[in-house]
């Protein structure tokens, strides 16, 4: 028996724009009811390939992620696969490539799809990264995934296990880039106390196309900050799972998107808080520009009946700079006991405000530089949240790109490069 | 020596039903160190004005010209009017979240001359400028108006006005909503922007309370659209008396 409530739902910043929808409770959304419910296995046989119908894949271009959805896909580094795979360690971290009998594979979560039950089944050697017990690298570690021009045309699988052990504190930047078809996992396994931040960039060129379940166990007071950021590729589908194995454990579930023409990138989160006293914060903002343009963003969190104590609140925002952009934003949450300290959720989808841009107009500032500021603006307090320089770094320069492409837009200027703002 | 000339001027709005005629027939003339006040009751275009000179998207401009030392004003954009020397100190300032009130000065500033401001003397000019105003320093980090209070935001606007030295500022009922104390310091500010630039001022106003602090050379009397009457700041006195009864019966019929 579950019951559903929405303790707080801030909607007071919601833009009717008919570019948005909005379903406030799990019951309306789900059919099939409660996120506890939904069915996870490591058996191919038990999760067969979607229609598009599925509550999980109602957004979903599934006939462009078709290839992903069958077995037989090859492992992502292996000759042929058209994907390098580099990982760059911290001194005193461990990498390791392992088979896909090890027996550290496999422990957080199930899959919760068809990509996530694919991609466990195909890959034969898997990427574990390993912090160890109280360690605390200086150095950021990262596994960098390649694609090269062919490798779009061939499916690959790829498995990362990433690894805190106890009281270890550690970055570790997952980076995707070129072109694939790449179906993926990451594990992520933060044991009693250690505080670990896994940044996860989708910067792939034009045609790739990404699948990513992310299954994150989080233990007893141990930390975890989340963070994806979604710029490139046709299609990108990421699905963060994050569950509390122990008391006192806290997520921080961070993500940046910005979409262009005919892109789709969909970021589905599950917080599933099953002990007492932990804490999850989610937190995802995207912009959107150019005809196609498709985001979508569901959030689900769940509050078992033992998790007195949670502490909970997810938002998601999206900025919509240009029409024919089309932003879904779904927040879901299921409170199964009355005794938390806070719960909540809070989405909003509006258009580009022309009185921010008049009022920086009337102040001498051209259109261009503008915008420019006002989207900045408002990634700049997610992006201060981040807390890894480099990628904030990047973040800044890849927001920067993305706008030169919207100004074009708005210039009617074919060629982004006659543009002339100094920076 | 700068003139700023308005002659004829009509502008409608966008509205559900359809375009509406908010001026019907505006003309005057400012020069460098003018104070001009615009006063009326509400609804007959002081506001319009204001917005239809800076560019707003929404008014558009069926007849008339405006002229800035000759220049067509109506065929620039938004910021080019602003970069031309025009200033409006807005009656409801927008927030901008994540924009640091320090970056958008400086980013403005650099707009308006061309060039970036040097970096030394530019942050003393902005200190001392916000100092004059009460305004407290940690305002730099804060996003342009977002959680400013009333007071907060107009303090905003006319710091502007003082660091982008405009040659001609409308201030659109800045004085509206502001306690004594702060209209002060407004005031004390438009009055140093005067003192320091040679600026030429359109100060929009339903009340004759500022016009005790900034002493207007003209007022005109707004009334449907157009101006009613003209005179010194004697006119103004007059119209704390009297209020705009008159003006409002006498224009009724006019305007069927």
């Amino acid at each position: 028996m579950t019951a559903t409530t929405d303790l707080t739902t801030d909607h007071s910043r919601a833009v009717a724009d008919g570019a948005h929808t909005h379903s406030p409770g799990a019951a309306s959304a789900a059919p099939q009811g409660s996120r506890a419910e939904r069915l996870t296995s490591f058996s191919l046989d038990d999760i067969p390939v979607p229609t598009g119908r599925e509550e999980e894949w109602r957004f979903s271009p599934v006939a462009r992620i078709q290839p992903l959805f069958d077995g037989g896909l090859v492992t992502a580094g292996a000759d042929g696969s058209g994907v390098r795979v580099t990982v760059e360690a911290a001194p005193e971290v461990k990498v390791e490539t392992v088979g896909r009998d090890d027996a550290r594979l496999g422990r957080a979560g199930k899959p919760g799809d068809r990509t996530g039950v694919t991609a466990w089944n195909a890959f034969t050697e898997a990427t574990v990264v390993t912090v160890p017990a109280e360690a605390t690298p200086a150095d950021v570690t990262s596994v960098r995934f390649d694609g090269d021009q062919g490798a779009a045309a061939v499916p690959s699988a790829a498995h990362v296990l990433v690894k805190a052990e106890r009281h270890a504190e550690a970055v570790v930047v997952i980076d995707h880039a070129g072109v694939a078809t790449l179906n993926q996992t990451v594990e992520i396994d933060v044991a009693d106390g250690a505080h670990l931040t896994v940044v996860s960039v989708q910067d792939w060129a034009d045609g790739a196309v990404h699948t990513s379940s992310h299954r994150a166990r989080i233990g007893r007071d141990a930390k975890l900050k989340h963070v994806v950021v979604t710029f490139g590729g046709d299609v990108v589908r990421v699905t963060p799972d994050a569950e509390f194995t122990g008391e006192g454990g806290e997520v921080e579930m961070v993500g940046l998107y910005f979409a262009d023409s005919d892109q789709h990138q969909e970021h589905r989160l599950f917080v599933d808080h099953a002990v007492p006293r932990c804490k999850s914060r989610v937190t995802y903002k995207g912009a959107l520009q150019g005809s196609g343009a498709h985001t979508v963003w569901v959030g689900d969190v769940l509050i078992q009946a033992e998790a007195e104590g949670t502490d909970t609140y997810e938002l998601n925002r999206n900025l919509v700079l240009t029409d024919g952009a089309r932003a879904d934003s779904v927040p879901n949450l299921e409170i199964e006991t009355g005794e938390i300290d806070g719960a909540g959720h809070a989405s909003a989808t509006g258009r580009f405000d022309d009185e921010q841009l008049f009022y920086l107009m009337a102040r001498g500032i051209p259109e261009t530089d503008a915008r420019r500021l006002v989207v900045r603006g408002f990634f700049a307090e997610l992006i201060q949240e981040i807390g890894v320089a480099s990628v904030e770094e990047r973040l800044i320069a890849s927001i920067e790109a993305e706008l030169e492409k919207s100004m074009s837009v708005i210039t009617g200027e074919a060629d982004p490069a006659t543009e002339t703002d100094a920076e | 020596m700068s003139t700023l000339e308005i002659r004829d001027l009509h502008v409608s709005v966008e509205t559900k039903e359809g375009p509406k005629q908010i001026l019907r027939g505006v003309d005057l003339t400012i020069t460098s160190g003018q104070t001009h006040a615009i006063m009326g009751p509400n609804g007959s275009g002081k506001s319009t004005l204001a917005s239809a000179l800076a560019g707003h998207p929404k008014y558009q401009v069926t007849s008339g010209t405006v002229t800035l030392d000759g220049e067509d004003v109506l065929a620039m954009t938004v910021d080019e009017r602003a970069r031309a020397g025009l200033f409006l100190a807005m009656q409801y300032p927008v927030e901008v979240p994540g924009v640091s009130v320090a970056n958008f000065l400086r980013t403005a500033k650099t707009a308006i001359d061309g060039e970036a401001p040097k970096l030394r003397t530019w942050g003393k000019e902005v200190k001392e400028a916000m100092g004059n105003l009460r305004i407290d320093s940690a305002f730099s980090e804060r996003s342009v108006n977002e959680g400013f209070s009333g007071g907060e935001k107009k303090r905003h606007e006319i710091l502007q006005m003082e660091l982008f030295k405009p040659h001609f500022a409308i201030l659109d009922e800045t004085d509206s909503g502001l306690d004594v104390d702060a209209l002060r310091i407004v005031s004390e500010g438009v009055n140093r922007a005067k003192e320091n630039t040679d600026v030429g001022v359109l100060l929009i106003t339903h009340y004759t309370r500022i016009l005790r602090y900034i002493k207007p050379d003209f007022v005109h009397v707004f009334v449907d659209g157009r101006i009613a009457e003209e005179g010194g700041p004697e006119l103004a006195e007059r119209l704390e008396e009297e209020g705009y009864d008159k003006y409002v019966g006498a224009a009724a019929p006019a305007s069927v």
